[in-house]
């Protein structure tokens, strides 16, 4: 009971959490394109671009701040026998997102954005890009942690815990860096989405078109790029690491029930948790097999029942995801062609789908975070602790509903202050009061 | 380096990010608890724009230092978070309702919804800035621990007398902070009540001092056992009697740049005191305090040399810039709050 309790505590706090740094990440990338150009072309579009997609970093930021706290002690409240297990590997990339990533980003916005008529240009554009750089190193030292828990290194079972054999190994354990390009790239496509929905609506408002028509641009370049190489090569290969390093979740996102060497891959199919197979299929004959250039790809009639995944929500998770991140290149890519040709301003029907389009990359972010960390399961370090074995002992059932409970209420406030304010600023647009000559 | 070195430099370096977390952030929740008090908008608005720019970095200092007890002292990390389970689901409410209340506020329209954030930033603060002491009470004083080293006490149990008082030290202490920095970044009617405030805080504070220490040598006398002959002892010792006499003289004065170095000094001192008599231990067994090996100490409780050097590596290599960055941001927002246009 505990267990279960405590995982949907974790669940909810980590996806709740998980919602804001993404905006934070790319929205603070595009901010350094906009101050980069608003400073070297001397045009002041860029400038209150930088202004008004500030403000709402500001608030995204402030709401991921608040809920990461949660996530820095849970280790220890919820997981104390995880904790004491890992903590000589796992404590490490924590503090190094501290030290590295936390100091910068929270030091350098404050100077960000109150900063801007008391420092120089060239510094106020250095404090953007220490916000990105900061926000970025987090995400690294977060994955590092995230990763080890996939795919551990680096140590070995001594005195009852794991113990560090070798650091950078395990820092770079075998799914660090292409979880890590594959999550960033994520967050950048969030920012471009973000970006080219708020910039959509502004237009179609007429609210300071000429200035939202720059953001615009910039948003579906970036957003047709960092959404294409999502998928090729990043998820590709992030495909291929979790094929060769953890075959039982393979097997699981894929819907693969029998051992083969010839693995169709499925375009559509519904999950039978019964049989573990897959009903309705719409498959590519082969396609896997010849993707992963393995001899032979495993089914999950290979593992036994307790060391597999839950089957029905791996699997949709994983291939909504891929459905969603699929149809963000057709958007996107159509979009660019609709710039390339001077039509895009002018096309509604595209403006009021990027406005609608805003939310999805945080579906299919969360979605490929179920895909990881349930996929994960019933591991909470993959083939080395149960997530059953990892729960604190002496925390009552009691005391993690009352936790819950808490953090449902709380966040459901945030959730919704949250959206109300970001709304309405959106839809007040950038406040534009002198226009200076630079 | 051997492991028993690494053990002493990393019970070293978690006391430093614990100072570094009450000299910054315990400004900046000293501002929150006299938000409480503000008599009108342009004083509630100056008070979250002298720490607007701030707040979040030093806040940073608390998550630091949660990563690096998980870090070195991993048993430490799990057995006090999972065992003060409740007192800290309170203080992440608390941390959460704070951080976003200064950015909510901002973004209010209508007067009537203000003072709700106004009233979630001031309690937001004051209950970290007790809460702060109540746990240092209690690794004071120590906790009940089985032989596994396993929390057996209550969140009631964590509430008691001794523990309850260092949490209303801390408080006064966080405020008198507070004020001063305060009077630092006001001018005038304002600046003059600021500066009344630190002072009255002072009193508080030394009279609840006198008591702790008292009661300390009852509820805790281990801590004084030895420390007359340890000279790291004198140093802390002589740092927190001497700032601690010299603040008020200096508020009075106005030179309140010299108050607030010697403000922080107290929190150093303070905590210094504290540190070198639990040294070696870090979570003292309240039901077995004969025996060293029962609590959790610096020897029982780290991780592994590995571990404890690349930490150290990443403390050396970052710290200093992070330092040097920090001084640098403090500067260009130096001096009395302007209110314009980029204000919250």
């Amino acid at each position: 009971m505990e267990v279960l309790l405590a995982r949907i505590q974790f669940a909810m706090t980590i996806g709740f959490h998980f919602l804001f740094p993404p905006i934070s990440i790319g929205l603070a990338w595009l901010l350094v394109g906009f101050e980069t150009l608003g400073w070297k072309r001397k045009d002041n579009l860029y400038v209150e671009l930088g202004k008004f997609f500030g403000e709402l970093l500001a608030l995204t930021f402030a709401i991921g701040v608040a809920t990461g706290i949660v996530m820095e002690f849970q280790f220890g409240t919820n997981w104390a026998e995880y904790s004491k297990f890992v903590g000589d590997i796992f404590g490490a990339p924590l503090a190094a997102e501290g030290v590295f990533a936390f100091f910068l980003e929270s030091g350098f916005l404050g100077l960000y954005l109150f900063g801007r008529n008391k420092v120089s240009k060239g510094v106020h554009w250095f404090s953007a890009l220490m916000v990105a750089v900061g926000s970025t190193l987090s995400a690294f030292w977060i994955l590092v942690a995230g990763s080890w828990m996939q795919t551990p290194a680096g140590y070995v079972i001594r005195n009852g815990r794991a113990e560090l054999t070798n650091f950078m190994e395990a820092v770079f354990n075998p799914s660090t860096m292409i979880r890590f390009l594959h999550t960033v790239d994520a967050a950048i496509v969030t920012g471009a989405f973000f970006v080219a929905g708020v910039s959509a609506y502004l237009i179609l408002k007429k609210k300071e078109p000429e200035m939202m028509k720059k953001s615009l641009k910039i948003a579906v370049i970036v957003g047709f790029i960092a959404s294409f190489i999502e998928l090729f090569p990043l998820g590709h290969e992030h495909a291929i690491q979790v094929a060769e390093t953890q075959p039982a979740k393979f097997a699981t996102i894929e819907g693969i029930t029998e051992t083969s060497d010839d693995v169709p891959l499925l375009a559509f199919g519904v999950p039978n948790t019964q049989t573990r197979d897959v009903d309705f299929r719409v498959e590519v004959p082969g396609l896997i097999s010849m993707l992963l250039d393995q001899d032979e790809v495993k089914g999950m009639n290979a593992f036994k029942e307790e060391d597999l995944p839950p089957f029905a929500l791996t699997f949709l998770s994983f291939h909504i995801m891929v459905a969603l991140g699929s149809a963000f290149i057709a958007l996107m890519g159509f979009a660019v062609l609709l710039l390339k040709n001077g039509k895009l301003f002018r096309t509604d029907w595209i403006l009021k789908a990027l406005v609608w389009a805003t939310p999805l990359p945080l579906l299919a972010i969360q979605l490929g975070w179920i895909t990881a960390e349930v996929g994960r399961q019933p591991w909470i370090v993959y083939n080395v602790m149960r997530t059953k074995d990892a729960v604190s002992t002496i925390v009552s059932s009691g005391e993690i509903i009352f936790s819950i409970v808490m953090f449902g209420l709380i966040y459901l406030l945030l959730g919704g202050a949250y959206l109300f304010f970001l709304l309405r600023t959106i839809k007040q647009g950038p406040k534009v009061t002198v226009i200076e000559e630079v | 380096m051997d492991l028993s070195t690494l053990q002493v430099i990393w019970f070293f370096l978690f006391t430093v990010l614990i100072v570094g977390y009450a000299v910054l952030d315990g400004f900046d929740l000293g501002v929150g608890v006299i938000h409480l008090f503000a008599k009108s908008e342009k004083e509630k608005r100056i008070n979250i724009n002298a720490i607007g720019p701030v707040w979040d970095g030093n806040e940073v200092w608390l998550l630091t230092a949660g990563g690096a007890l998980f870090a070195a002292f991993p048993k430490v990390y799990a057995t006090v978070f999972s065992g003060f389970y409740i007192a800290i689901m309170l203080l992440l409410l608390a941390l959460i309702l704070r951080a976003v209340s200064m950015e909510f506020r901002e973004h209010v329209i209508s007067d009537k919804w203000r003072p709700i954030w106004d009233w979630s930033f001031g309690i937001g603060s004051l209950l970290p800035a007790i809460l702060f002491g109540v746990a240092v009470g209690n690794l004071m004083r120590g906790i009940p621990l089985d032989n596994n080293g396993i929390f057996t006490g209550t969140f009631l149990g964590l509430l008691n007398p001794f523990s309850l008082l260092i949490g209303i030290l801390s408080l006064a202490m966080f405020v008198k902070h507070g004020a001063i920095y305060l009077t630092l970044k006001t001018e005038g009617e304002l600046q003059d009540r600021m500066r009344n405030i630190a002072s009255k805080a002072w009193i508080v504070f030394i009279s609840l001092f006198v008591l702790s220490t008292l009661f300390a040598f009852f509820e805790a006398s281990y801590l004084f056992e030895g420390v007359l002959k340890n000279p790291i002892f004198w140093i802390f010792f002589i740092i927190l009697f001497g700032s601690t006499i010299f603040t008020p003289a200096l508020i009075n004065k106005e030179e309140t740049w010299q108050a607030f170095l010697s403000s922080s000094l107290t929190i150093v001192g303070l905590i210094g005191v504290a540190a070198v008599g639990m040294f070696p231990r870090l979570v003292p067994n309240l039901d077995n305090m004969a025996v060293l090996n029962a609590s959790l100490t610096i020897t029982n409780a780290s991780s592994t040399a590995p571990t404890l050097t690349a930490m150290l590596i990443i403390t050396l290599l970052g710290m200093p810039v992070v330092i040097g960055y920090t001084i640098f941001i403090y500067k260009i927002f130096w001096g009395k709050v302007e209110l314009t246009d980029e204000s919250y």
